[in-house]
């Protein structure tokens, strides 16, 4: 090593080194703490095992409470319809009473009752059937409506097809269920739940590093050591850039062979949007720790802006298009909109150019936008 | 006894000043819940409003308008493209310009004016299908309409078997009102834990918790002492989110208030419980953080909000035992909504109180194990 190179602290090689310097140092903190490994690989394990697991919106083998006021031919039928159909699971209740409790006690989700002059009113030519579902859980409830008539459907089509009723439906629909035929709510969960584990890593972890050195003022101490701002910046985020993939690694894995999540996109692509969305949240990161410099604020104010989001504005459960204008707005500056977007498309669509490049560009602006404005706020604050 | 109260009265009142001096905290602490119980409340549904779909009307008779009509008059269709080549279809669903494609084929008037079924196709994005799914069950009600209109004006035989369907409880099945009163526990869950798991890393980490045990306080003073501020800032946080659905979604609220604060009371010991031994386990600030976070990440996303606890496979579902925000969720939808009574939500109500009594105990006893 040359006098010179040690003099001119602005030469590649020496800016290289400092940040070698930086990322080892960081890379030792990461691993002696045994909090930040329980971040960047136990918690997107248990995430998303727990989660994957744990999320869903199936409806599959309903308890239904079954009162029938008056036994009959017809009745016993309908019953074994509803028996039939693997949404439910029908269990005869001798009162309307006894069935209400049921309800009331959430024993079951809803109560079928078929009334005592059913016979006599479907041979007159039009009976009715009760329903009662339990509202709490609309959504729920709404599906449960349509699997039942779903079940009196498939009832009514049989007697017509032996002859017993002349019904003729004039409109047929038929549905067909793009990307996910079997209807299964994990394939939309899974990529989302990545969304989660990324923004967690990225974001929540960096606010609290960052945080926590300015509490103590160890950022303040490195000035009188010949590294610049940005270095500082790229050696404290890098480590945890990486705990980012391997989080991504975790998740992908496992959402290929435990959650059979078909993977249609290329890997690729998933990669580079994972890599911008990982730069974006740890931008974010640094930005908060920065602004407020205490670990409770900041871990507070990261998880608010950053994991709450997430997880209810981002189009990940709920649908982005039935929220009022105001709240839409919001979701516009949100990363992780764009970052549901491309999983949701990558896992389960393919590669959609149309929605890959529009939303990785949004990313990319927010990335570069998010790394000049964090190299400012440090330089300011250091200087 | 009188001294140890007011001990743990100096403590709440130092431990409030600590947190509550810096401006940035405080408005940390108040502004967040309100802000996010407003907008999540517009969120939070699985209701659609606006579904853009396309049609590929290759009949386009009168019949097949009258059916379209009917889609477009619901106020929650908004017909984006007519398509003219089976070709666009695809591309209309795969850059997500519409959530359903409707198709029409040519023949459909004629089919149902000679007594036969006609069909209809309907294709959904399925990449989020539980909206698909709901946007299909709408579109499904609205061909039933047609249906039962056609069979009367063209003279055909009623339906043999209808339902009548009625919803307890949420007579519109409205997920908004599902959704709100649980925001009461979710919200308020993440801060107040936090503080807790804070509270006694902060005083070990500057070291001051030394010098606490230097004083005459008791362990369970110090960690009545902690507990306390957190019931405090919970309390109010629950009641401003409570009062954002009350008066700003103006949903009824049908069951005594104080049952809800029983059970909300319940809820805040338990999880600043669960808080406070986290707290007596870290060694650091950032331990007690991430560990915390380990929780109420958990918590926050297996609660039966979003997803029904129901659905869960039972090693997760025994899992949630240990959640107190899913016992809170239960209480403060049963209370809000059907205005259920304590001695029907015992089934909720014991779980936290056991919860609350066993991380309370374990977290005097670390303290008091840790002092010696």
């Amino acid at each position: 090593m040359t006098v010179e190179t040690l003099v001119d602290t602005n030469s590649w090689p020496a800016k290289l080194r400092r940040v070698r310097a930086l990322v080892r140092k960081e890379t030792y903190q990461v691993l002696r703490d045994p909090s930040s490994i329980a971040m960047g690989v136990v918690l997107p394990l248990i995430l998303i095992l727990l989660f994957g697991y744990g999320l869903s919106l199936d409806v599959k083998n309903v308890p239904l409470a079954v009162v029938i006021d008056e036994s009959s031919d017809e009745a016993i039928e309908l019953l074994a319809s509803l028996q039939l159909s693997r949404y439910f699971q029908p269990q005869i209740t001798r009162s309307m009473v006894l069935a209400q409790q049921l309800l009331l006690e959430q024993k079951v989700d809803g109560i079928v009752r078929i009334p005592s002059d059913f016979v006599r009113q479907l041979n007159a030519g039009h009976a009715d059937l009760q329903l009662i579902v339990e509202g709490g859980d609309a959504n729920r409830a709404r599906i449960i409506q349509g699997y039942v008539q779903g079940a009196v459907g498939a009832w009514s089509a049989r007697r017509a097809a032996q002859g017993q009723s002349a019904e003729i439906t004039p409109v047929i629909l038929q549905t067909r269920m793009w990307f996910n035929e079997a209807n299964e709510s994990a394939y939309f969960l899974v990529p989302g739940l990545i969304v989660l584990v990324m923004t967690l890593i990225g974001a929540l972890l960096t606010a609290m590093v960052m945080a926590r050195e300015w509490e103590r003022g160890t950022l303040e101490a490195l000035l009188v050591t010949p590294v610049r701002s940005d270095e500082i910046l790229i050696g404290k985020t890098l480590p945890y850039f990486l705990l980012g993939m391997i989080g991504l690694a975790v998740c992908v894995l496992a959402a290929k062979f435990l959650f059979h999540v078909p993977l249609r996109g290329s890997l690729l692509v998933l990669l580079g949007a994972s890599m911008l969305y990982m730069l974006v949240a740890l931008g974010i990161g640094l930005l908060i720790s920065s602004w407020v410099k205490n670990q409770l604020v900041a871990s507070q104010l990261t998880m608010l802006a950053t994991f709450m989001p997430a997880f209810m504005l981002s189009g990940f459960m709920f649908d982005l298009r039935s929220m009022p204008a105001a709240v839409r707005l919001i979701t516009y500056v949100l990363p992780a909109r764009y970052y549901v977007a491309l999983l949701q498309s990558v896992f389960l669509a393919g590669n959609v150019w149309s929605v890959i490049v529009p939303n990785t560009l949004v990313l990319a602006a927010m990335a570069i936008l998010l790394a000049i404005s964090s190299r400012a706020v440090m330089r300011k604050r250091l200087n | 006894m009188l001294d140890s109260i007011l001990r743990i009265l100096a403590l709440t009142r130092k431990e409030l000043l600590s947190v509550l001096k810096d401006p940035r905290t405080r408005m940390s602490l108040l502004v967040p819940p309100l802000m996010q119980a407003l907008i999540f409340g517009y969120a939070a549904t699985y209701d659609l409003n606006h579904v853009p779909y396309a049609v590929l009307d290759q009949d386009r008779s009168a019949a097949s308008h009258q059916l379209l009509a009917g889609l477009d008059g619901s106020g929650i269709f908004e017909r984006i493209a007519d398509l003219h080549r089976v070709g666009d279809l695809a591309t209309y669903i795969d850059d997500r310009r519409a959530l359903l494609v409707v198709q029409i084929e040519p023949d459909f008037e004629r089919h149902l004016l000679s007594g036969t079924s006609a069909d209809m196709q309907v294709i959904a994005d399925g990449r989020n299908s539980n909206t698909a799914g709901t946007a299909m069950g709408y579109v499904n009600s609205i061909v039933e309409q047609f249906n039962t209109d056609w069979r009367s004006t063209h003279g055909l035989a009623a339906a043999p078997l209808g339902i009548i369907s009625r919803a307890w409880y949420n007579p519109n099945l409205e997920t908004r009102w599902n959704m709100i009163p649980g925001l009461i526990g979710t919200l308020t869950l993440i801060q107040t834990m936090m503080l807790a798991a804070m509270s006694v890393a902060r005083e070990r980490e500057q070291g001051t918790f030394d010098q606490l045990l230097v004083t005459p306080f008791r362990p369970y003073e110090i960690m009545a002492g902690k507990a306390l501020p957190a019931m405090a800032v919970g309390t109010i946080q629950a009641t401003g989110v409570l009062l954002v659905a009350q008066l700003w979604f103006r949903i009824p609220f049908a069951g005594s208030y104080l049952t809800l604060y029983v059970g909300l009371m319940l809820f805040l010991l338990a999880a600043i419980g669960i808080g406070l031994l986290v707290s007596s386990v870290a060694a650091t600030m950032q331990q007690a953080l991430l560990y915390s976070m380990l929780f109420i990440i958990p918590f926050s996303l297996l609660s039966g909000m979003t997803t029904p606890l129901r659905n869960m496979p039972p090693a997760v579902q025994y899992f949630t035992a240990i959640n107190p925000l899913r016992y809170a969720i239960d209480i403060t939808r049963r209370v809000y909504l059907e205005g259920a009574s304590l001695y029907l939500l015992r089934s909720d109500l014991w779980p936290l109180a056991l919860i609350a009594a066993l991380t309370l105990a374990a977290a005097a006893w670390m303290f008091s194990h840790r002092m010696q």
